[in-house]
């Protein structure tokens, strides 16, 4: 039975099982003013979630209560605390083993913690969705938001998605599933938010009706089989190959690796389709870009927002996936501009690495500014920056 | 009034001050106006410093964390000066000229000669305002601090009505809220000291408009245009 065949049936809180496509395109939508962790709440009462597993770790503590409360009004399947997060992805993994939609959430050291298990997860073609609500990873210890965490989780093999606003947040959590859950792509998927800039920041949010939810995973359409002992990848974990140094084990390692990097790569098509691109432009044919993911480019926004008063014209380019990254858009939204200014929340500006790697004449991408540890990163910040750069170009040209 | 209002609010853990940014986002929202809310803190625990953020304007806002640029700052507790228990120091670092400091104080600050001229120079008036004492004297606990503040900058500034208002308090306050483990321990406390959840919106209404008041009062005291 495909899932699709459940469309217009109603399920056990007598929500309607509806069309994706009707639920994000025409379905009324109500307004709300809530926190990014409320947020969460609503996604999820919509998403026919199986089962969810939860630690606590701020900022996503009130998230993963919240999914609990679901649990309680019978909204999601099943609902449990894991000793710690490895043992919440693990089990997790277990689920997804067993056909069920799972979601769970966590942060910062939470994140790395758990770590082993989200390429164990894209090996075994788990289409778990997790939210990272990112906050510092360092030491001198921080709980405010650094987007250290999503560079360290990059190249995992999952699908990575960065929403921006409680908006984007609440549509990417339902339109999520159905990408990590086609039968050619089958991985899991992070949806990161900045933790507090968005998971305790009340904004507008527009809701889809509490009566309506997305069709249930349909494990048959996985593309390998769920759980079977004998078969890849229950099979590699099994009885691993690297313990055999033949030609079978290289022949595994090296097609199925492969395979799951493919695999993220063919979910573009169904992103497009949901989320209309994998990047979002704003005169991107100024010759100054602000290009980044997430509240940075938010304080883009505003920083674009300022210079425009002065008369200075500046762009943005918003990166909605990380992982696949939409090199082409970005070769293409960038080709005219002379300055890239690619500001983030992390010490090390990974954003602006990715971004040099896949442009011609990376020298126009100057990577900042960028604050770390939970600092606060004002748009004056970024006027400051892109009117200093543009002062010393003067200089060079003018002598 | 300008067409952006950023607010900070620097206060200790249990005040309210997380909750008051909320309360009056949401309530600009009901307004129609665009709003954004969001605490900043450390270690959840009362009396470490707590400071959260309002920005509400009339277009589209995406800035967001710490407001380093404010319009308004509200000292919810004179330790937050005195002791320099805020994120902030001084405590009125980064305000914007013609801008506005709420104190909650029943009497002026020891501050220094040179950051009060400061202020005077940036035609920032200060508002002392006993926002406990009143919270004491109208709700009955000092819990409902925060919604004097609030009435204190409603007073002096009409931010937001007071109909929104109300529906806000009554959104945050009459029914179920989930939490954080400080915040949801305060909600209990302050719903034990009523008897029913109508007394608890009606103390801190009455609360607020005692407050909005004083505010009220206290702007035609003042010389120099706020807010324009």
């Amino acid at each position: 039975m495909s899932s699709k065949s459940l469309i217009g049936t109603v399920n056990k809180k007598g929500q309607k099982i509806v069309d994706p496509e009707y639920l994000f395109n025409e379905a009324p939508r109500e307004r709300f003013f809530m926190t990014g962790s409320e947020v969460v709440k609503e996604a999820i009462r919509r998403a026919s979630v199986d089962i969810s597993v939860s630690y606590p770790i701020t900022p996503q503590s009130e998230a993963a209560a919240l999914v609990g409360e679901l649990w309680v009004e019978g909204y999601v399947g099943d609902y449990f605390r894991g000793e710690n997060e490895f043992a919440v992805m693990s089990e997790c993994a277990g689920a997804s083993f067993g056909g069920a939609r799972v979601f769970t959430t966590t942060s910062g050291p939470g994140t790395l913690r758990a770590y082993e298990n989200f390429p164990m997860w894209v090996g075994s073609r788990l289409p778990i969705m997790i939210n990272f609500m990112v906050r510092g990873v360092n030491s001198p210890l921080s709980i405010q938001p650094d987007t250290l965490e999503i560079g360290l989780v990059i190249d995992t093999g999952m699908l990575i998605w960065h929403a921006e606003t409680a908006q984007e947040f609440y549509d990417y959590l339902l339109k999520g599933f159905l990408v990590a859950e086609e039968p050619d792509v089958h991985l899991p998927i992070a949806i990161c938010i900045d933790g507090f800039f968005v998971s305790h920041t009340k904004d507008d949010v527009m809701i889809t009706p509490i009566d309506m939810a997305i069709p249930p995973y349909d494990p048959y359409r996985s593309p390998v089989p769920c759980m079977d002992m004998e078969v890849p990848p229950v099979r590699m974990m099994r009885d691993p190959f690297v313990m055999k140094s033949n030609y079978i084990s290289y022949a595994t390692q090296a097609s199925w690796q492969q395979e799951t990097r493919a695999a993220c790569e063919r979910s573009r098509k169904h992103t497009v389709r949901l989320l209309g691109g994998l990047i979002e432009e704003d005169r991107s044919d100024a010759e100054i870009l602000i290009v980044s993911s997430g509240t940075a480019l938010a304080q883009g926004r505003e920083a674009a927002r300022i210079l425009a008063k002065e008369g200075i014209r500046v762009g943005t380019v918003k990166i909605k996936t990380i992982r696949p990254f939409p090199t082409e858009e970005i070769r293409q939204a960038t080709k005219n501009a002379r300055l890239i200014f690619v500001p983030e929340f992390n010490v090390v500006g990974w954003m602006a690495r990715e971004i040099k790697a896949c442009i011609p004449d990376n020298h126009r991408v100057i990577a900042g500014p960028h604050v770390a540890g939970g600092m606060t990163l004002p748009p004056e910040v970024i006027v400051d920056e892109i009117k200093k750069v543009l002062a010393k170009n003067k200089e060079a040209i003018h002598g | 009034m300008r067409r952006r209002i950023n607010l900070r609010m620097s206060g200790l853990g249990g005040q309210g001050v997380v909750t008051s940014a909320h309360v009056l986002a949401t309530a600009a929202s009901k307004d129609g106006k665009f709003a954004i809310s969001n605490p900043f803190f450390g270690a959840e625990k009362r009396m470490a410093p707590a400071e959260s953020y309002v920005r509400i304007g009339d277009e589209k806002i995406y800035d967001r964390g710490e407001l380093v640029y404010p319009d308004v700052i509200m000292i919810f507790h004179p330790t937050v000066i005195t002791m320099g228990k805020c994120y902030t120091m001084p405590f009125y670092d980064g305000i914007k000229k013609g801008g506005l400091v709420i104190i909650n104080s029943d009497k002026p600050l020891p501050i220094l000669e040179e950051n009060l001229k400061f202020l005077e120079d940036q035609e920032v008036p200060i508002f002392y305002v006993a926002a406990t004492p009143m919270a004491v004297e109208v709700a009955g606990t000092e819990l409902a601090t925060n919604m004097a503040m609030l009435g204190a900058l409603m007073g002096a500034t009409d931010l937001v009505t007071m109909e929104s208002m109300e529906a806000s308090i009554r959104d945050r306050f009459g029914k179920k809220y989930v939490a954080s483990g400080g915040t949801a321990t305060l909600d209990e406390a302050i719903k034990k000291k009523f008897a029913k959840k109508e007394q608890l919106l009606e103390k801190n209404m009455a609360t607020v408009r005692k407050v909005y008041d004083l505010g009220a009062d206290w702007i035609k005291t003042v010389k120099s245009p706020v807010l324009v």
